[in-house]
């Protein structure tokens, strides 16, 4: 069965590289022009459940956030049908061609990936006071199969759709 | 101490692992007394996961014993003898409140992995691979449970082990289908599955007031088990025509609720079998959904098709003409166990509910990697394999 693991691994691997290089289901020429064009920051946004004025001490946000210091830019807003807070976050400046991306993203040099990572740290934080942390001391052996997994899980909040 | 850990697809081990710390809080560490077998481990150790890693601890339904709490645990205290929820779950996310606890904001330390696979994350599980969060699992003498407050419930005096540890997973899981599966009195409903999780949903569908209950399976010792022990009605697929006998059972109308208790590895007496298996196989499509196509293609019109067996990626051939024709609702979920488990274990007490049946074989940790060859291949009858690591 170790081939199927095998293949397993390699159509995940494939499809985590097609998420850093590009989304799918997105038209061939749209993607074209995004391989040769320079990508605008986008907004990454997270939505808490408590009311603005409940967030943060004093009013300030979580360090995870403030710690990004002058190279963002914040919104804090209220979210539709009393769902709570959403907190938007994008960086302040900083068009990039998509090739550079994908290659700051496999060397987790991203500023996205920082912003992701900060905004589900903070929402830990407003929600329930504590950043959950994964178990330690790990039981799991490295092994040339699951080194691909192991780059991914490093990357855990500094990834995916957020 | 000794757990036992995953090597790869089909190899199991009971190794010595790092014994875990509290991490968080609000965390706490609980000995474990028993933790048991479920299918959907079949499909990790199958290799039709991919985000195994070798050494992983496994297990999601146990119960144990707190030896250590965090500063932030409020609710327990060191000796309480609990039963913890398999979902990791916050409790204060927007999911948690509105009681839909496996689709918790905040239990998932790796949600980037399910983000990118099924567009947004749900929440952590024990020893369910690196995209549920990668937690160790509850086939180990110790296991680490954050959110401690949130996902371990005391069990009172006079429910014993045997009984309570299957409010850990298997029961609400089951309770679940039912209660969301839209489940009324007077109501004919049908279950594909006699597991463990396939009996507690038609025990569910009973105890909800369903006027007929129905469960499906090929293994005669687990429908004559569903019989004794639920008094619900049975049906072997391999030498009875569904089809046929849920109209006849139901005046011509079709079960007003099914519920799929089967899972990515389902089977069936005819040729799809062997069509889905050739394909996942291959990797054409991860999961074999047989059971699920029958439930919404028998299910009658209007009516509600649940799906409780654990799916991964992508099946074919999906009835959804039919799904829309007919007008049906489907939901499906990972369980909320937080919102049943102190009603289920009041039931336990009462005796209600009854479970100790299910664990049919018990046995010391060591003997994990035979109790799960017993359990995959059915052998002795087996329906659940019970560990205990002081045993």
């Amino acid at each position: 069965m170790r081939w199927l693991v095998t293949g397993a691994a390699m159509v995940a691997g494939g499809l985590a590289a097609r998420r850093l290089l590009g989304r799918s289901g997105q038209a061939a020429g749209q993607r074209a022009q995004r391989v040769v064009g320079r990508r605008k920051p986008r907004w990454h946004v997270a939505t808490v459940n408590l009311p603005a004025d409940q967030i943060g001490v004093h009013g300030q946000l979580p360090e995870p956030l403030t710690g990004l210091g002058d190279a963002v830019e914040i919104q804090v807003r209220p979210a539709a049908g009393d769902r709570g807070t959403e907190i938007a976050v994008r960086l302040r400046d900083g068009d990039r061609l998509p090739a550079v991306e994908a290659v700051q993203r496999v060397l987790g040099r991203d500023p996205d990936q920082a912003i992701r990572a900060a905004l589900r740290e903070a929402k830990q934080l407003i929600e329930t006071s504590e950043v959950l942390h994964p178990d330690a001391p790990p039981t799991i052996e490295s092994t040339p199969l699951n080194r691909p997994l192991q780059l991914v899980t490093r990357h855990g909040r500094r990834e995916g759709r957020l | 101490m000794k757990a036992v850990v995953w090597e790869g697809a089909n190899e199991l081990a009971v190794r010595q692992v790092p014994e875990p710390r509290i991490r968080n809080a609000q965390d706490a560490i609980v000995r474990v007394r028993r933790t048991v077998t479920c299918g959907s481990d079949l499909h990790l150790l199958g290799g039709y996961v991919p985000f195994m890693e070798r050494g992983d601890v496994i297990g999601h339904e146990f119960l144990g014993e707190i030896v250590e709490v965090g500063p932030q645990v409020r609710k327990h205290r060191v000796g309480d003898r609990v039963v913890v929820c398999s979902f990791v779950s916050c409790g204060r996310c927007w999911y948690c409140q509105q009681q839909q606890f496996s689709l918790c904001d905040n239990g998932n330390t790796n949600p980037a992995i399910t983000e990118n696979v099924w567009g947004f994350a749900p929440g952590g599980c024990y020893g369910y691979s690196h995209a549920l969060g990668g937690f160790a699992g509850s086939h180990a003498e110790y296991i680490r449970v954050p959110y401690a407050d949130q996902g371990a419930f005391t069990v009172p005096e006079g429910v014993s082990d045997e009984r309570a540890v299957f409010a850990s997973d298997s029961a609400p899981t089951g309770w679940m289908g039912a209660e969301l599966g839209g489940v009324r009195p007077g109501d004919v409903v049908a279950v594909w599955g006699a597991g463990a999780v396939g009996q507690l949903a038609a025990r569910a569908a009973v105890l909800l007031g369903a006027e007929r209950v129905i469960v499906i399976d090929r293994l005669d010792n687990r429908l004559e088990m569903a019989q004794r022990h639920l008094g619900v009605e049975t049906l072997n697929y391999e030498r009875q025509d569904i089809g046929g006998e849920l109209l006849e059972r139901s005046g011509g109308r079709g079960p007003d609720v099914c519920i799929e208790a089967v899972g990515m590895e389902s089977r069936s007496g005819g040729p799809q079998l062997w069509y889905d298996q050739v394909k996942q196989q291959l990797r054409i499509e991860t999961d074999r959904p047989v059971a699920a196509r029958e439930a919404i293609h028998h299910c009658r019109k209007g009516g509600s098709v649940f799906v409780l067996g654990v799916f991964a990626g992508m099946v074919d051939k999906f009835p959804l003409g039919a799904l829309m024709n007919k007008g049906l609702t489907l939901r499906g979920a990972q369980q909320h166990g937080q919102r049943y488990i102190p009603m289920l274990l009041e039931r336990m007490a009462r005796g209600e509910l009854v479970t100790e049946h299910l664990g049919t074989h018990t046995m010391p940790l060591d003997e994990a990697p035979r109790g799960y060859e017993m359990f995959k291949q059915k052998l002795d009858d087996c329906v659940r394999a019970v560990f205990e690591p002081a045993g």
